[in-house]
């Protein structure tokens, strides 16, 4: 039986797919929302220190499993690989209701002005695709706004001089800091750093109906317990359902876009739960599929006008892939400077983002998230033992008595750098595989080598009597990860991008993409808000100007 | 979950003893009643190597932690792909441990432990399986597993009793749970 035919139908219930979809249907637009991985409730949680989003020892506690899923990926060495979804090459971020903001550690960050403007603020960089986005931070501005306000996000940008400007203010108050948080603050202000809380989206007071947060140590990789993380699955999601308009569907694996011998997306060929292939048509298609998966889509749908994929004339989907360049410091100190008040990243600061000598670009630094004493095992300063007495007897004396200070630099996209389907190699659902593959550029390494040696300063200021640095960017591997991002570039010239500034697919009209691939650059930020407001920036395009048969 | 762990923890012991009493077992590929992929004999291995790795002193080693449960667990889910490496790199610890000492490896005096584990760290182990099988791979891996059996949580068969956290001073179990999820409208 054929399904009921919808205005539109978007692939992806992450951070951007859940946005737009809450906008479509509260538009009155009839939506379908597929998501391949499932709607997880308290009852079914299922993560622990060695099974979590950013411990997958034991796999992925928020999908895809390692059982039906695959990419095909290049290895240090230069040769391909097979991958499962817990192996580190395969670049996984999430596979559920909410994606990624299910289980992140909802760092709430606005872009700067700067970071849309990366080629006018640095110039050329030979050996990267460096671009300005076809938008500035005043475009995106009011739906930054509509993302810290619908989802919720507490935050005081008053303290940060480098935040870029604001109508409003967050919609709660800013988390107060932990110990290692309060030693961080007083120290770089003593420096003259310009230290302020991280905007984050979780509520430190209760908010929306859902609870204030409860300071668990297993905060990052996991779902929240009590329902004070906010990500697309208890905010939008769940809003675009009460219209009526909305039908969630979980478990749905889409194959392909189809798009007609006029070039027009008619709608997605899915796998539901059992395994049945099904075809939802729809006047509209949105894919938020993030970074890998949307440019993985997008070029299995091969038709007559688009023989190497949807939106891919040009040979640009799937390009740039980029995601962030972490590095910092850490520091071993005398007295103890845990109090096991979670998530644990609580202070930051903004003073190396952007105009560094010698460098493109920046980071923030932040303090880190909590590390599972798993996953402090493997912190240990250069040559110091990896076993034996000496190793736990580290552990024991350092676990409540070291620091780190961390932040992502924002990585030079590279053309080569590339996601692709592989030619053999499928998935349990028969479908080809994402294949990546590329490098990353050397100026991404002189960004962090500058970067980690702020964040070791800062260390030793703080009291540190080990302090050492963490952490390189560039190197022989294509980059991703759970900031992935850049795979379908926005540009008003469809020869050197593949959707125009509203996520709108150059040469296909009604197909949209509204996720991290939008990304030109990936700003020195985790990029979860900015994926947000990109969705709801895509969705009132759509509402503003599809008349119900065409774009005005 | 309770009578299990006793009922192994005490098997592990037996197991210990019958070694201690230098009775060599015969190293068979089928699993003893208790255990899910190792043999007893592996088993025993696997245990003094963990030791080696997190030592007991005034704290619990991994012996105590229980981090050969976890290992032999695992080694039937997401470690099955590990399966061979663990059967052949166990034996080659035998061979390594009789080449340099002349003795079964859970055997042997400590120092003489860590140098069989030092020699497979730099690739200087003897024994021709280490020809095809990497020893400091093998090592890493069992290293590694190790620490997640003696750090991580206790439900998958390691830190028994949570006896990493109580070493750290963190709180145990996770403090979890106080509100249930609201089941939010229309969620499944």
């Amino acid at each position: 039986m054929a399904l009921r035919h919808v205005n539109a139908v978007v692939v992806g219930a992450g951070a951007g797919g859940g946005i737009v979809a809450k906008e479509l249907s509260e538009a009155g637009l009839s939506v379908v929302l597929l998501e391949r991985g499932r709607w997880h409730t308290y009852a079914d949680i299922d993560s622990d220190e060695l099974r979590s989003q950013r411990t997958p020892a034991l796999g992925n506690a928020y999908g895809p499993d390692d059982e039906r899923h695959r990419r095909v990926a290049q290895d240090h060495a230069g040769e391909w690989r097979v991958v499962v979804p817990s192996h580190w090459l395969y670049n996984n971020n999430a596979a559920c209701v909410g994606g990624g903001t299910l289980s992140y550690g909802a760092m709430a960050w606005r872009f700067m002005p700067e970071d849309f403007l990366m080629r006018s603020t640095y110039g050329d960089v030979p050996g990267s695709s460096l671009e300005d986005w076809p938008i500035s931070y005043d475009d995106l501005e009011p739906y930054y706004e509509k993302a810290e306000w619908e989802i919720g996000v507490s935050g005081d940008d008053s303290q940060n001089p480098f935040a870029p400007p604001r109508r409003r203010p967050h919609p709660m108050p800013p988390f107060s800091y932990n110990e290692e948080g309060k030693l961080l603050y007083d120290t770089a202000r003593r420096i003259g750093l310009h230290p302020f809380p991280i905007p984050m989206l979780r509520n430190s007071v209760p908010y929306a109906g859902r609870p204030g947060c409860i300071n668990n140590r297993t905060c990052v990789g996991f779902a929240c317990p009590v329902n004070a993380k906010n990500g697309s699955q208890n905010t939008v999601i769940p809003a675009a359902l009460a219209t009526g308009n909305c039908e969630l569907r979980i478990n749905a694996v889409v194959s392909e876009v189809q798009i007609d011998d006029r070039g027009r997306a008619t709608g997605v060929t899915y796998f539901d739960e059992r395994d049945r292939r099904q075809t939802q048509t729809a006047d509209l298609v949105v894919v938020a599929a993030s970074a890998t998966e949307t440019a993985r889509l997008l070029l299995n749908s091969r038709s007559r006008l688009f023989p190497n994929g949807a939106g891919n004339n040009n040979d640009w989907v799937g390009r740039n892939l980029q995601g962030h360049a972490y590095c910092g410091a850490f520091g071993l100190f005398d007295e103890e400077v845990y109090d096991d008040v979670g998530p644990g990243a609580c202070v930051a600061i903004c003073d190396y983002n952007h105009h560094n000598d010698g460098i493109v670009g920046g980071g923030l630094l932040a303090n880190e998230f909590i590390r599972m004493p798993y996953l402090f095992t493997g912190r240990r300063p250069p040559g110091a033992p990896t076993w034996g007495r000496a190793h736990k007897d580290f552990q024991r004396t350092y676990f409540r008595r070291h620091a780190s200070v961390i932040g992502p630099i924002q990585e030079m996209p590279i053309f080569e750098s590339r996601v692709e389907v592989d030619p053999v190699v499928t998935d349990h659902w028969g479908i080809p595989v994402a294949r990546i593959s590329g490098h990353r550029h050397a100026e991404d390494r002189r960004g962090t080598d500058f970067l980690s040696a702020r964040a070791e300063e800062w260390m030793r200021a703080a009291g540190a009597h080990t302090t050492w640095r963490v952490g390189q960017g560039g190197g022989p591997t294509a980059s991703g990860g759970q900031h992935q991002s850049g795979t379908c570039r926005m540009g008003d010239d469809p020869r050197s991008s593949v959707v125009n500034r509203y996520g709108q697919v150059h040469e296909i009209d009604n197909l949209f993409v509204a996720d991290g691939s939008l990304h030109v650059t990936n700003g020195g930020f985790n990029p979860a808000l900015t994926i947000m407001a990109l969705g709801f920036w895509v969705a009132d395009y759509i509402t503003r100007e599809w008349t119900g048969t065409h774009f005005r | 979950m309770a009578p299990e762990h006793i009922g192994r923890r005490t098997f592990v012991k037996a197991a210990g003893a019958a070694v201690g009493s230098a009775v060599v077992l015969p190293a068979c590929a089928s699993p003893a009643p208790g255990w899910r992929f190792l043999t007893t004999a592996e088993a025993t291995v696997v245990e003094a190597i963990a030791e080696q790795i997190v030592p007991a002193d005034e704290n619990a080693g991994a012996r105590e932690a229980g981090v050969v449960n976890y290992i032999d667990r695992q080694l039937t889910g997401p470690f099955e792909e590990h399966q061979h490496t663990y059967r052949r790199g166990i034996a080659g610890v035998q061979q390594a441990a009789d080449a340099m000492f002349g003795g079964r490896f859970e055997s042997l005096r400590w120092a003489q432990q860590t140098a069989v584990l030092h020699a497979m760290e730099r690739d200087e182990a003897p024994g021709d399986i280490w020809e095809s099988t990497s020893a400091p791979s093998f090592f890493e891996l069992i290293r590694d597993h190790t620490m997640q059996g003696f750090y991580g949580s206790p439900r998958h068969g390691g830190n028994r009793g949570f006896v990493s956290f109580r070493m750290i001073g963190l709180d145990y179990p996770r403090i979890v749970g106080q509100n249930r999820y609201k089941m939010f409208p229309g969620s499944p």
